[in-house]
């Protein structure tokens, strides 16, 4: 299978996995068959049978990987965007974000170590809520396994976006503002996707969470290991 | 699209000059994030010198951690080893992040 190490039919497939899964998605309309998801199964699943190292793999996959920061950069614009909308109601939007992110910090971390999980799969889930990108960097700056994080943050996001929505509304949170941003908080790009679908208000919202949870995370995510002495 | 690629990577770069510097941990990206942010507030640069550039990375998100998600196969042991308390930590702490966010909001908003 050496043609299969070759950098380009490598990318190849990665882009071409990618855009059928895609269209797979918006043909049966399922969330649940997340592309980024599917994708990342598909690509493993053939790497192990034609016996590929994922080394091999990297050197392909940096040319992709290599935009995650620039793309986190460019989210500047939509907080930009959105900055009259924050300011206006700064302090319910900056305060709900606050316990949001603190509770998600603090709340995943606790259980984990209660169930007896390790230091480095603790420190991979803390991150979990925000956006993959910022996860990524957050859990890599405090020494966890950031593709642990990735995996985590998609199964997060694919939870969010499926039951999200049931969840607020057992627990009698109607306000469209209020269900969007925490969709956005807790289950960043993926759940902000199911939230564009349900209305331009939800979305909106939910960018405004899975920016300022990104953010908060990134700040506040070593603070709280360390507080809880992780 | 050269005057996009200058102004996003600036800020990266910029980012990255600032970690360097004090050691901070912060992501430079996320530095790189509020810079671009505050210069267009600022009415310093323009929405449109960005804006196809920033259009593309930001509907691409999804695709660009394809690679360092498939990385998972190097950890498919721990995973197994730790399933379970990954899953229950997981799922019981973001419907969690929902209710208190959302509750939050909602009381405060008005």
């Amino acid at each position: 299978m050496e043609l299969l190490q070759n950098n380009i039919i490598l990318l190849t497939l990665t882009f071409g996995i990618f855009y059928a899964a895609r269209q797979l998605q918006k043909w049966t309309g399922w969330i649940v068959l997340n592309p980024i998801l599917l994708t990342i199964v598909s690509l493993i699943l053939l790497l192990k049978v034609a016996g590929i190292s994922y080394e091999t793999y990297a050197h392909a996959g940096n040319f992709i990987e290599f935009w995650l920061k620039p793309a986190i950069v460019a989210l500047g614009v939509p907080l930009y965007q959105h900055f009259g909308q924050i300011r206006r109601q700064f302090l319910p939007i900056f305060l709900s974000q606050l316990a949001g992110c603190i509770v998600g910090v603090a709340s995943v971390v606790v259980i984990a170590r209660l169930m007896g999980a390790s230091r480095e799969t603790i420190i991979s889930l803390a991150p979990k809520s925000v956006t993959t990108p910022i996860a990524m960097e957050v859990c890599q700056t405090m020494g966890g396994i950031p593709s642990l994080t990735a995996a985590i943050v998609v199964s997060v996001g694919l939870f969010g976006a499926i039951f999200g929505f049931k969840v607020l509304e057992v627990w009698h949170i109607k306000n469209p503002y209020s269900q969007g941003l925490s969709i956005g908080t807790a289950s960043h790009a993926v759940g902000t996707s199911r939230a564009m679908e349900k209305g331009d208000t939800y979305g909106a919202y939910a960018s405004v969470g899975l920016i300022l949870n990104g953010l908060l995370t990134a700040l506040l995510a070593p603070l709280v290991l360390q507080i809880l002495g992780i | 699209m050269i005057r996009q690629c200058f102004i996003i990577f600036g800020c990266l770069a910029f980012g990255e000059l600032i970690v360097w510097l004090t050691g901070i941990a912060i992501p430079s990206s996320i530095i790189g994030m509020l810079l671009l942010a505050a210069l267009l507030q600022m009415k310093a640069i323009k929405e449109e010198w960005v804006k196809g550039m920033s259009d593309f990375l930001i509907s691409n998100m999804g695709f660009f951690f394809v690679p360092p998600g498939v990385a998972l196969m190097l950890y498919l042991d721990i995973i197994k080893a730790e399933f379970v308390p990954i899953a229950v930590a997981t799922v019981v702490s973001t419907i969690l992040v929902l209710i208190v966010t959302g509750w939050t909001h909602q009381k405060l908003k008005r």
